[in-house]
């Protein structure tokens, strides 16, 4: 819907009281070199310098589950983590979950739930319940809706979410 | 012909939100962008004495630090600072403006950098020292010194002397706290400097009445500032006014002529606009078979120093049940705390969780079914105005809520039901909104390879506006809905009120009604010069587009193609641009409403309290599209059960601040919080409310979910709790 050409990030590191440090991830398949400073978070990173927008901020503090993303497999809170302690992670946010323009089933589970309103807590959701159906534990709707708490939704969608991950846990 | 108007159509926006593409405020850039961070007042009432930036200024990467000394000019009267939805009376905040201290957490100084860290670190650095003045922040002890605003709705005879002639009475106060919205997405603007003007990607409800604020605060042309929102990820009212963030953003950009992304911090987001806490005391007497004899309603709100904010809670009270005699009570009281807002369902939420509390009381005190007392009371009028109802099927919504929830089966009598070491509660209640519209404008551009772009400055906050729209005109000019594209949140779109009081679905589809038929004819006119054409003489009414083509409406019969139409005629393009404005219907009361039951489960021994399943049924007109209404009003649910058992700013009045400003110390519902969701949509024709009968969802999912469940806890554990949040400890603290 968004029309806008304009650059999300600036791609040159940028004048800064801390000193830069070289790191490497491979975010989405793709390897990337940064020269950040050492209190740079993983989350704003990828926002800010990597231009991947889809991860999201909403508290900074590890309280929301927004800008969850998968590392090295594993849902964290990129908020909580600092960019220079994941050199040479494998990084998964949500615009790498899908394959050749097909959605993830996760992606394609919560269209078809309405598993969202506004939007800003899916990619956080959705990176959450990616990690929470490899790992294989929770299997009960009780489990599921315990497991998915660290995501908050304000929209209030929690059935909507639970209903597209039965179902994505049944097609996976 | 398909039609998509009422079926559960996917959001159009899906694959946009799902894979990371939908872009929001703070994720649209340049490369000369500069980003800002605040510094905020820690008292709440006073004068900014000394403000030292000389540490903050050494920070390598540091643009520079903006405040009250060194800002560049901005309006010097009220006027400018009022957008639309501002209170009446009062001077709205002027962020930066002086040395003045109105609140905790009043931007004072805004630090410039090249980077994110950089700005907070330093911002960390500004020294500043106040002189303070005394404050008051708590509410209850202004109780009795608040202004008397003008009473919603005249008094009915004499309720005092009813009241104490009542067969059966109940008095009492309720509490609600002061409640933020939480959107998820932080409160965020990023100004794109152009040569001097400015394009401002803003986290709004309505992105005109940002505009017109913007152009009024910095004096500047309507062509000098756009304000674009293409996405935003909740606001719940929180959007409707300009926040603080919007005008600095744009301030800071015209100060370093460079474009100025600033983001809130989830705490900061504290001093932009909550729902007012408030004290209401309701007195309701009644006759032995349940006729209600007396309603007393009066409320206590509170307000900032510098503005007059309140909504009407008595207003529901007034309207809802048939009672002989009435009256209606509202004081608004000063604290020294930014201006609150309008928050979901603004006054409704509130003022009927207080209605609805008092008459579980009610019909304990009379020994009836709280769904018979509502019964008895039932009014088909307006009792504020005596106007009938253009609809309301709400006998409807408690008997299928009623049937489907299995209230039959209910016990009446306090912790009866019980599973275990958990007792059972069941609570009902009933809830109401207005059914609203406004004048809007929309423009349609129809091509000839089958595609229309519709377009309109309204905003969608996850409500569905996207889709339904989409519907509307996929419907309206029977092409399919892929070959719809939808342009919302832009405000050099055509004209459209803020996004709020649940009027958009029935104000845009209208909208897109108008500006459809004035395409139509457009058609229908070229189609006549067609030679031979079997609509001639025919008027634009007795004409439909369906499947591409127009058509006799009555048999669909002599249809032609609008691609050869257009052809013929020599163009490829119609675009037609039509503003909308509704009657006046005063010859009726046009509402929402819906009943509500709740079932709670009480650990016997720790209070702890969980919502193990809600039905809500709810009668508000045409649905337009079955998946997103139900999501609206399943919304409004889990926004009653956090108003009901977690919500509540707490103050350190000693320093008028607020104290848990992060979203892990206010508590809102979580997955685990939330279980079963049962939405009904009984069936509502209205032929008054607007052409379409469209009556809007937005709020009333919310009302009535406070009491359904207050109620259902006191059934649970025999412990009324009339002050919300019901906690635990305050559960075990009366038991």
């Amino acid at each position: 819907m968004a029309d806008s050409n304009t650059p999300v990030a600036k791609a040159s590191p940028r004048s800064s009281p801390m000193q830069q440090i070289s790191v490497a991830l491979t975010v989405n398949g793709v390897r990337r070199e940064l020269e950040i400073a050492p209190w740079t978070t993983l989350l704003d990173a990828l926002r800010e310098r990597l231009g991947l927008t889809g991860t999201k901020k909403g508290c900074d503090h590890g309280q929301c589950g927004a800008c969850t993303v998968l590392l090295d497999g594993r849902p964290i809170n990129s908020c909580l983590a600092l960019a220079v302690m994941q050199d040479g992670s494998d990084v998964t946010t949500v615009e790498g979950l899908a394959r050749d323009g097909t959605l993830h089933p996760v992606q394609q589970a919560f269209i078809d739930h309405d598993a969202f309103q506004c939007g800003y807590c899916t990619p956080g959701q959705i990176c959450s319940a990616v990690g929470l159906i490899s790992d294989g534990r929770a299997r009960t709707r009780a489990e599921i809706r315990e497991a998915m708490s660290g995501n908050i939704c304000r929209c209030g969608a929690y059935p909507n979410i639970i209903a597209a991950i039965e179902e994505a846990m049944k097609a996976t | 012909m398909t039609s998509y108007i009422g079926t559960a159509t996917s959001r159009i926006d899906g694959r946009d939100k799902v894979t990371g593409t939908a872009r929001y405020a703070a994720e649209f850039g340049a490369p000369d962008l500069a980003y800002a961070s605040l510094v905020t007042s820690p008292i709440a009432r006073g004068r900014l004495k000394r403000l030292d930036v000389t540490a903050a200024l050494k920070v390598q990467g540091v643009i520079t630090v903006l405040s009250h000394q060194n800002r560049p000019s901005m309006a010097d009267n009220d006027k400018a600072y009022k957008d639309q939805v501002a209170p009446r009376n009062g001077s709205p905040f002027r962020p930066l403006y002086d040395d003045g201290i109105k609140f905790s957490g009043q931007p004072v100084a805004v630090v410039l950098a090249e980077d994110l860290e950089t700005a907070s670190y330093a911002a960390s650095l500004v020294h500043v020292a106040y002189d303070e003045e005394p404050h008051v922040t708590d509410i209850t002890r202004q109780r009795y010194n608040g202004m008397a605003l003008k009473a919603p709705a005249k008094p009915r005879g004499d309720a005092t002397k009813a009241f104490s002639e009542s067969d059966a009475r109940h008095e009492a106060d309720y509490f609600v706290p002061i409640e933020h919205h939480n959107p998820m997405e932080l409160y965020a603007s990023t100004a794109i400097w152009n040569d001097g003007r400015i394009t401002v990607y803003d986290k709004t409800q309505g992105v005109q009445n940002v505009h017109g604020y913007l152009c009024g605060v910095f004096e500047c042309d309507p062509g000098d500032i756009r304000v674009m929102s293409p996405y935003v990820g909740g606001a719940f009212g929180s959007g409707l006014r300009p926040p603080f963030q919007v005008a600095l953003a744009v301030l800071a950009a015209r100060a370093i002529s460079r474009s100025v992304r600033l983001v809130l911090t989830r705490q900061q987001m504290y001093a932009i606009g909550y729902r007012p806490a408030m004290i209401q005391r309701i007195q309701l007497g009644a006759k032995a078979d349940g006729s209600l004899n007396a309603i007393s309603h009066d409320a206590v709100t509170s307000t900032s120093e510098y503005e007059d904010f309140h909504r009407n809670e008595t207003t529901w009270s007034s309207l809802l049940y048939r009672s002989e005699t009435a009256k209606y009570d509202h004081k608004l009281v000063r604290l020294d705390l930014p201006t609150g807002c309008d928050m979901r369902a603004p006054s409704a939420a509130t003022g009927v969780y207080a209605l609805e509390a008092a008459m579980d009381e009610l019909a304990e005190a009379l020994k009836m079914d709280p769904i018979e007392l509502r019964l008895k009371c039932y009014s088909d009028r307006d009792q504020s105005n005596g106007l009938p109802f253009s609809s309301k099927n709400l006998r409807e919504c408690y008997r299928q809520g009623a049937e489907t929830f299995g209230w039959s089966r209910r016990n009446p009598a306090p912790r009866s039901m019980r599973e275990g070491h958990e007792f059972i509660g069941w609570g009902m209640a009933t809830g109401v909104w207005e059914a609203l519209q406004m004048p809007i404008a929309v423009r349609i551009a129809l091509t000839s390879n089958g595609h229309a772009e519709v377009s309109c400055a309204t905003a969608d906050i996850g409500t569905g506006t996207y889709t339904i729209m989409a519907q509307v005109a996929a419907d309206m000019l029977g092409l399919p809905l892929e070959a719809i594209s939808i342009k919302l949140g832009d405000s050099t779109l055509p004209q459209a009120p803020v996004e709020g009081g649940s009027w958009m679905a029935a104000s845009v589809s209208n909208g897109i009604v108008t500006t459809s038929q004035a395409i139509r004819d457009d058609l229908l006119k070229l189609a006549q010069r067609l030679p031979g054409s079997p609509l001639k003489g025919r008027s634009g009414d007795e004409v439909v587009l369906a499947n591409g083509a127009i058509a006799l409406k009555t048999d669909g019969r002599d249809a032609t193609a609008i691609a050869d139409v257009m052809r013929s005629a020599g163009i490829d393009r119609i675009e037609r641009e039509e503003r909308t404005t509704f009657a006046k219907d005063d010859a009726h009361a046009h509402n929402t409403h819906s009943a509500i039951f709740a079932e709670v489960r009480v650990d016997e021994d720790i209070g702890v309290i969980r919502v193990t399943r809600v039905v809500s049924a709810v009668a508000a007109g045409r649905i337009l599209n079955l998946k997103t209404a139900r999501s609206q009003i399943m919304g409004g649910v889990v926004w009653g059960m956090g108003m009901a058992l977690h919500e509540e700013t707490l103050i350190d009045h000693r320093f008028g601040r607020m104290m848990n400003a992060n979203i892990a110390e206010y508590h809102v519902p979580v997955n685990a919080d939330v279980h079963d969701v049962d939405v009904i949509f009984v069936d509502e024709q209205d032929e008054f409310v607007n052409p379409m009968g469209i009556k809007g969802l937005g709020e009333i999912g919310i009302v009535g979910v406070p009491a359904a469940i207050a109620n259902a806890v006191y059934h649970a554990t025999g412990v009324r709790v009339r002050d919300l949040p019901i906690t635990l400890d305050k559960l075990t603290r009366k038991a």
